[in-house]
């Protein structure tokens, strides 16, 4: 190689260098963008806010009066709502990922359902609103409840549970179905014992984004029948005279975050748009931890991969 | 392992839940729901009266809005119904066919203020004509400007602010001015949320617009009432609590209502309820800054109550203008 | 000798199934048990579409024999609680669109950068701390969201320019946008990360810098979960109502200039749906009919993502 190709050379090394440099600082930027806004949201909910948050706002049930308004009543609603809607849609959504991956022929029936899965990602939230208060609430008698609410924010969030799932499943090699069932395995045992497992990071990371919007959702549990005043909790099993049972508590009325912030957002006094503000701080952060519960999860999960 | 470690957070679940919670099951229920305007007086009465029972009674209020809280309360659903304007035809056919009987009751006054800015000292004083010649749908792209609509005011551009489309104010409102139910221009900035209108009108010199008595008093610092002369000729008035209760704010003063259902009423729960409701509306109601009706017209509802006495007075629609006063004296239907 | 009688042992034993295997003879029906359980959880949201669209049809056809589909389709105006009423779709339509234009100029550009950066050129440390962080914006909820597009962006943006009236769809979809970017970086850079380190290890033996690598190798393998994290974002614009319901205005307004205020569909839905209307009335049925607009919308983009993204799917 004579003098002016490696000089050509040299160049063109460094021009990608550099492009790689810029696209460092870039992809920096974009960060900082998001996380800015972030910041600036929860900056600006703790400023107003923060002042608001003592141990008596956390404990007191809503009030016409903005000092004595707390937001019992609406986090162990959204408690006990996250609850439901977890237990509904990670089992159905990572059952129908599954199937969608392993199980299922290339056929025209599934094809339909995969178009079907990504339709419903578009649904606007208030639709399943609509649909759960014809379907759960009338239909299935189930009542304005903590457990049709559950139930249709774990139709909301379905879709994403499924994409992540699948994407997740996709991703591993297929060397490692093809060992396990040159040993024998059966498709349920391949499932169980090597693609779950594998996969569970990136289904865990479907469900905490599903997660996170499903708390914040108001549109539709207020058309499914919650309340923005309830001065009472769902009563815990075992307690109360005569004792309530196991689950009486998923048919109890009920009212969650959201929905208090919205409600005290559109009130003429000032003092509770303050309130507004705090709630909406807490809601954060019940959404961080729940989120780093399951970030701690995926991380855990995610060491032993290596490929 | 994974079995011990799943058994170990159910039992730490169902632990924690049981830990929180301590109200006893089977409590007597009242259920309420309805118009987002209604819900502050309501959530007020439901607040100390379940502070005076001690808990042994529960009331629980929604704001799904008039239009859903009648369809719950026309499938019998609820005990009580919120609502900003009178029970409509069809929801009394819907009513009548699922054999849900009602008894109709005027809770409070809401005033509907027309809000200026405070900087805007030529418009204090309106006419209903003004009004109209502002808000009517032929104004629509067409009067743009205060001075279009009175050569006295100055040359300056006219922004509007009002509630939205499926409010009870704004059919109100149309209703009163212009006519006509929901008869209106299409250009002003419509929000289901009154703080937003105040906020803009508060920003805008040339702002207008109208919502509700509560919210003018809440920002009295940042915003001016406009005084309502009904008729040309009359004496321009401005909202108060006083000038709704002797009726000279007009057409613009409202009743807003809670309907009752029959058979629920007999129960013990709901009738303290109404009882209660009645006896101490006027306090509270002020206290929520809307406009209370005279004592008199309370102890008429407590009475109307216990004569258990039905229907609507209001033949399924709208009646603008009506005051305290010849509300109590049209009979029911 | 040894070696031969050992090996006919085993072939022996080779030739019959396993004790475990033979006890187990009901393996295979427990095999179907389970995929037909697992093809009824698929079959839940073909179930969830029939039933909103079942919903959505028998409440418009009431809405369609009031107004005839041609006027649905190509009138001007949406009005349809006025007492001068117009029931054109175009109108919300208009707004849906210039909404979820601008989100999706905002998240996927933002979003796949992000996405690229943290998998391939973020220190270890600054991807598990910058991850939490990301997916925690699309956890807030969409009324802060729209309430700091009205009380904090667009008075930002009126500083750049006045003319900008309070309610606008710029405001609203520029937060949609920063509200989607976890969907789309999340789920691109989970399908980037899972690519085969050998791919990239082969591309940089040959001399190639990270951006290339990235560009040349890791997004082209990772194609089919990143256009799945697109879709996923596009079809979540579509489908938000509280943001563009506080901070667009609920003017129905026939443009596809952001700078103006507009209602979209969904942000009509919900106006409706919580409001004082009387269920049953025609004002009310109007939002099934728009509702099934969007379906309809929403099931044909989808459809051709679908056929797309079968194409083009790498498979290593």
């Amino acid at each position: 190689m004579n003098q002016q190709e490696l000089q050509a050379l040299r160049l063109m090394i460094g021009s990608h260098k550099r492009w790689d440099y810029l696209f460092g600082v870039l992809g920096i930027i974009a960060l900082m963008i998001a996380l800015m806004t972030f910041v600036a949201l929860f900056a600006d909910m703790a400023i107003h806010g923060l002042g608001r948050i003592n141990v008596d706002f956390l404990t007191s049930f809503p009030s016409r009066r903005a000092a004595n308004a707390g937001i019992l009543s609406a986090w162990v609603g959204s408690v006990l709502v996250m609850l439901v809607t977890a237990t509904a849609a990670v089992p159905l959504g990572v059952a129908a990922g599954v199937y969608l991956e392993e199980y299922a022929p290339k056929n025209w029936m599934t094809d339909i359902i995969e178009i079907n899965v990504s339709n419903l990602a578009g649904v606007p939230s208030i639709i399943y609103g609509l649909l759960a208060l014809g379907l759960f609430v009338y239909t299935f008698g189930l009542g304005q409840s903590i457990l049709t609410a559950g139930l249709t924010l774990a139709l909301l969030i379905l879709p994403v549970v499924i994409v992540a799932t699948r994407e997740a499943i996709r991703s591993i090699p297929q060397i490692i179905r093809e060992g396990a069932y040159a040993c024998g395995a059966t498709t349920w045992q391949v499932v169980r014992d090597h693609i779950v497992p594998y996969s569970s990071a990136g289904i865990l990371t479907g469900v905490i984004i599903g997660m996170a919007r499903a708390i914040g959702e108001t549109a539709p549990i207020i058309t499914v029948g919650a309340l923005t005043f309830i001065a009472f909790l769902p009563t815990a099993p075992f307690t109360g005279d005569p004792p309530a049972g196991l689950f009486d508590w998923l048919f109890a009325p009920f009212t969650v975050m959201p929905i208090q912030m919205f409600n005290w957002t559109s009130r003429p006094e000032a003092a509770f748009l303050d309130n507004a503000a705090a709630a909406g701080f807490i809601l954060v952060l019940m959404t961080l931890t729940m989120n780093g519960l399951a970030i701690w999860l995926r991380y855990r999960l995610r060491k032993n991969i290596k490929w | 392992m994974k079995i011990t470690k799943f058994a170990a957070v159910a039992a730490l679940a169902l632990g924690g839940l049981a830990v929180s919670g301590l109200v006893h099951a089977d409590v007597p229920l009242v259920k309420i729901d309805g118009s987002s305007t209604v819900y502050p007086i309501t959530e007020a009465v439901a607040e100390d009266y379940q502070k005076a029972k001690k808990n042994s009674v529960r009331v629980t209020v929604g704001i799904s809005g008039t239009g859903g809280g009648f369809k719950k309360f026309c499938r019998g659903e609820i005990d009580i119904s919120d609502a900003s304007r009178p029970i409509t035809k069809k929801e009394m056919d819907d009513c009548k066919a699922a054999g849900v009987e009602y008894m109709e009751f005027p809770v409070a006054y809401d005033a509907l203020t027309v809000v200026i800015h405070p900087k805007n000292d030529w418009a204090k004083n309106m006419t209903v004509a003004e009004l109209k010649a502002i808000w009517e749908p032929a104004a629509q792209g067409k009067i743009t400007n205060w001075k279009q609509v009175n050569p006295a005011w100055p040359d300056r551009p006219l922004k509007l602010y009002g509630p939205g489309a499926d409010s009870g104010t704004f059919e109100y409102f149309t209703e009163a001015i212009n006519g006509k139910s929901k008869a209106t221009r299409g250009d002003f900035t419509a929000s289901e949320d009154d703080n937003v209108l105040v906020q803009g009108v508060s920003r805008d010199v040339g702002g207008l617009g109208y919502f509700g008595f509560a919210y003018f008093i809440e920002n009295k610092d940042k915003l001016a009432a406009v005084s309502v002369a009904a008729a040309p000729g009359s004496p321009a008035v401005a909202p108060s609590i006083e000038t709704v209760v002797n009726g000279t704010y007009q057409p613009l003063a409202r009743p807003i209502f809670i309907y009752v259902n029959a058979k629920s009423a007999d129960k013990p729960e709901v009738k303290e309820f109404i009882e209660y409701y009645f006896k101490h509306g006027e306090k509270l109601v002020k206290e929520v800054k809307y406009v209370p009706l005279p004592a008199k017209a309370y102890a008429y509802n407590l009475d109307h109550f216990t004569k258990r006495m039905k229907g609507t007075k209001f033949g399924g629609e709208n009646k603008i203008g009506i005051t305290i006063e010849a509300l109590m004296k049209i009979e029911a239907k | 000798m040894n070696t031969y009688a050992a090996t006919a042992g085993k072939l022996d034993r080779m030739s019959q199934p396993s004790e475990r295997l033979q006890k187990d003879f009901t393996r295979h029906l427990k095999e179907r048990v389970i995929e037909a359980m697992l093809f009824l959880a698929a079959f839940v949201s073909v179930f969830t579409t029939t039933a909103i669209v079942y919903i959505l049809i028998s409440e418009s056809w009431v809405f369609f024999q009031h107004v005839p589909l041609t006027d649905f389709l190509f009138d001007t105006q949406w009005t349809p609680l006025f007492d001068d009423a117009h029931y054109g779709i175009m109108v919300l339509l208009s707004g849906t669109i210039t909404s979820s234009l601008v989100a999706v100029l905002v998240a996927i550009p933002l979003g796949t950068i992000i996405a690229i950066y943290l998998s391939e050129f973020a220190p270890f440390a600054v991807r598990e701390v910058a991850k939490p962080f990301l997916e925690l914006l699309g956890g807030i909820p969409t009324i802060i969201y729209g309430y700091f597009a009205l009380l904090f962006l667009t008075p930002l943006l009126q500083k750049i320019y006045p003319d900008l009236p309070g309610f606008n769809l710029l405001s609203a979809g520029i937060v949609m946008g920063i509200m989607i970017i976890p969907y789309v970086a999340s789920l691109s850079e989970d399908a980037m990360r899972a690519v085969p380190m050998a791919l990239r290890e082969g591309s940089y033996a040959m001399g190639a810098t990270r951006l290339q690598t990235a560009l040349r190798v890791v997004v082209p393998s990772a194609i089919s979960g990143i256009a799945s994290a697109y879709i996923l974002g596009i079809s979540r614009a579509v489908g938000e109502t509280m943001i563009l319901a506080v901070a667009g205005g609920m003017q129905p307004n026939l443009t596809f200039n952001p700078a103006e205020p507009g209602a979209t569909i969904t942000s009509f839905i919900v106006q409706v749906a919580l409001g004082d209307l009387p269920h049953g009335s025609i004002g009310y049925q109007t939002i099934f009919a728009a509702g099934l607009t969007l379906m309809l919308l929403t099931l044909a983009f989808n459809l051709i993502g679908y056929y797309m993204r079968k194409k083009y799917r790498e498979a290593y």
